[in-house]
C-alpha cells in the first residue's frame, strides 16, 4: 500500500527531472525528500545543500562545496537553481504570497515577508510546494505578489519574462500545472484515491480541467525502497501529509 | 589605537533619528548585546536595516522603529516572528519590504559609493507597488532591457557580532556563513563589532586561514568584548541557537502582561545580569525537565 505521502514525494522528485547540475532547493520536509530521491535516482547531477552554507554528497555527510547566502543569491540570479517553495496564497496564474494576509499597509495576519520569492521567480525554474490544497490557499487574488505569476510577469515586459518559469504545483491532492494557452493552472495528475471533482472543491478559483486526468504515477519498488528504508526511514514524510 | 569600548559606550552613540544596520541574517548571530544595550537607552524613531530575527522583534516591541527595511524577519526554528507580527498588524511603523537580494546590492551600491544597482528582482512583484521610491531604468546598452532600480542604502551606524576580534577593530568569523556583515560595515558611515573573544593584534590567525578575517579596521570604529553577545541567536562555532529560551521569549512575546514579566527579568539590568539571568534559566529550565 503506497501512502498519500509517498506519491507527494514522487510528485515532488518529478519536479528535478531533467535538471541536470543545478541546485535542488527544496523547503519542506517532503520536497526536500522528493529531491534526495531525484538525487538517488534520475536526476544523480544535482547539487543540495544541509540547510545551511555547504553542499553536500549523496551520502548526506561528505562536502563538495561551500554556499554561504551571497553564493546562493548569485546562484539564483545565474538561474542554476530550482527551488520548490511553499506558498500562503495562490492565484491560477501562479501568483504566490508568503508576505502577508490581508491589506498590506496593515495586514490582518502578517507573515514572513517576501524573503527570496521576487528574486527567485524571475530568475530560474521554480515550483510550489503546496501540504494542504484548500480554497484559502487557492484564491482568486493573492493578498501581495512575492513570486511572480506567468500574468504578472507578462505584463512587467521582457526583463520579466525572460528567465521566468513555473514549473509544477504539488499538493496533498494533486499535480497542477501551467500548459495551457495562457498559463493558468491545470490539474496536470491527482493523486489515487483523489478525484478531480474534489480537487476543484477545494480550489478557490476555476481550475482547468483537462479531459483525461491521469493519476500521480506510482514510484517503482526501488524508489518505495529508498523512500522507507533510505531517505525516511523515520517516517517524517507522514507528519507532513497524512499517510 | 585600541578602539575597545563598552556595550553602554557604543549604545550612547546611538541617537534618535539615525538609520541602524544590523548583522547576522533570521535568528543568526545577531548583535544581542548591543541591542540589549540599545534598549537601556531611550533612544527611539530609528530606521533599522535586517536580514531580521530577534534583533527587529525586540526593537519593535519597545517602541524603537520607526521605520524598518527588511525582507523577511523569522526565529528560523519558530518561522514568524511575534512582536515583528504585532507591530505590523497595528501599522507601528512604517516598512519597507525588499527581497533578500535587492537588500544585497542596495547595500553594495551603498557600500560602492553608487546611487543604485540595477537587478531583475523585484519586477512584476508587489514590492514596488509597496514601495513608491523605487524605479526602473532602462540599460544602455543594445539588450535595452528595463530593470529594476534598488537605491544605495547608506547607514549612520551598523552593529555586527563576530566571533573574534582584535582591539584595532579587525574581526574575524569562524562559522560556515560570513552573512553580509562586512557588506554592512563597508556601506555604514560607523560600525561596531562585539566579539566573542578579544585578541591582541596579530594573534587573529591560529588554525583558521586568511579569508575568515571579515572586517578590516578601516571599516569598524569600535570593538566590544561581549562573550555570549549574540545570545539566543546562534553564534556558529562558538554556541548553537538557545532554542528553549528562544521558545520562552516567543511564548512570552505572544501575551502583554507575560511579555512585562519576561522584559523585567531578563532586559532591565546590565548584561552582566543578563547573562546571569540566562544561566539560571537554563538550570531551571533542567530541573523542569
Amino acid at each position: 500500500m503506497i501512502t498519500r505521502a509517498e506519491y507527494c514525494v514522487i510528485a515532488c522528485a518529478e519536479a528535478w527531472r531533467g535538471d541536470g547540475e543545478i541546485l535542488a532547493a527544496p523547503m519542506g520536509t517532503i520536497p526536500r525528500l522528493g529531491a534526495l530521491l531525484a538525487r538517488r535516482t534520475f536526476s544523480s547531477d544535482l547539487l543540495m545543500t544541509d540547510g545551511e552554507a555547504l553542499l553536500i554528497g549523496p551520502d548526506g555527510q561528505s562536502v563538495e562545496g561551500w554556499l554561504p547566502y551571497r553564493k546562493h543569491l548569485a546562484m539564483v540570479a545565474g538561474g542554476k537553481r530550482h527551488v520548490m517553495m511553499g506558498a500562503s496564497q495562490l492565484d491560477r496564474y501562479g501568483n504566490q504570497n508568503i508576505s502577508c494576509i490581508g491589506d498590506w499597509s496593515r495586514p490582518t495576519r502578517q507573515l514572513l515577508g517576501s524573503r527570496g520569492a521576487p528574486i527567485n521567480t524571475l530568475n530560474n525554474p521554480v515550483s510550489y510546494w503546496v501540504p494542504r490544497h484548500s480554497p484559502r490557499v487557492f484564491v482568486e487574488q493573492v493578498d501581495m505578489v512575492s513570486g511572480v505569476g506567468y500574468r504578472r510577469a507578462a505584463e512587467a515586459g521582457p526583463s520579466a519574462t525572460r528567465f521566468h518559469e513555473l514549473r509544477r504545483i504539488v499538493t496533498d491532492l494533486a499535480v497542477l500545472d501551467f500548459d495551457t494557452p495562457d498559463h493558468r493552472i491545470r490539474i496536470a495528475s491527482v493523486h489515487p484515491g483523489v478525484t478531480a471533482e474534489h480537487v476543484r472543491t477545494q480550489t478557490g478559483f476555476d481550475l482547468c480541467l483537462p479531459p483525461d486526468i491521469p493519476y500521480t504515477r506510482d514510484p517503482t519498488p526501488a524508489e518505495l525502497h529508498l523512500i522507507r528504508e533510505v531517505i525516511d526511514p523515520d517516517t517524517t514524510r507522514n507528519r507532513e501529509v497524512k499517510p | 589605537m585600541s578602539k575597545v569600548l563598552t556595550l553602554d559606550e557604543v549604545a550612547a552613540q546611538i541617537e534618535p533619528g539615525m538609520t541602524l544596520g544590523i548583522g547576522g541574517w533570521g535568528s543568526r548571530r545577531k548583535p544581542m548585546a548591543l541591542i540589549r544595550a540599545l534598549l537601556r537607552t531611550d533612544v527611539k524613531d530609528l530606521t533599522v536595516i535586517s536580514y531580521g530575527g530577534a534583533d527587529i522583534g525586540l526593537l519593535a516591541a519597545e517602541g524603537r522603529i520607526s521605520k524598518l527595511i527588511a525582507p523577511f524577519v523569522t526565529l528560523d526554528s519558530i518561522p514568524l516572528e511575534p512582536h515583528f507580527r504585532a507591530a505590523r498588524q497595528q501599522a507601528a511603523f512604517a516598512f519597507e519590504e525588499f527581497d533578500e537580494a535587492m537588500l544585497m546590492w542596495a547595500l553594495t551600491a551603498a557600500a560602492h559609493r553608487l546611487p543604485f544597482m540595477p537587478i531583475r528582482a523585484g519586477l512584476g512583484s508587489d514590492i514596488p507597488r509597496t514601495n513608491p521610491r523605487l524605479r526602473t531604468v532602462t540599460s544602455p546598452y543594445d539588450d535595452h532591457e528595463e530593470l529594476l532600480a534598488v537605491p544605495a542604502l547608506h547607514m549612520d551606524v551598523a552593529l555586527v557580532h563576530l566571533n573574534r576580534a582584535d582591539q584595532l577593530g579587525n574581526a574575524q568569523y569562524l562559522g560556515p556563513d560570513p552573512y553580509f556583515d562586512d557588506l554592512f560595515s563597508e556601506a555604514a558611515q560607523r560600525t561596531y563589532v562585539s566579539c566573542e573573544e578579544l585578541v591582541e593584534p596579530g594573534d587573529l590567525l591560529g588554525t583558521s586561514g586568511p579569508q575568515t578575517l571579515l572586517l578590516s579596521r578601516h571599516n569598524v570604529t569600535g570593538v566590544v568584548h561581549a562573550p555570549r553577545g549574540a545570545h539566543f541567536t546562534s553564534c556558529a562555532p562558538d554556541y548553537e541557537r538557545d532554542e528553549p529560551f528562544q521558545r520562552a521569549y516567543a511564548k512570552a512575546a505572544a501575551d502583554p502582561a507575560e511579555w512585562r514579566v519576561f522584559a523585567e527579568r531578563f532586559l532591565t539590568g546590565s548584561e552582566t545580569d543578563y547573562q546571569r539571568a540566562i544561566a539560571s534559566h537554563r538550570l531551571y529550565g533542567r530541573e523542569e525537565r
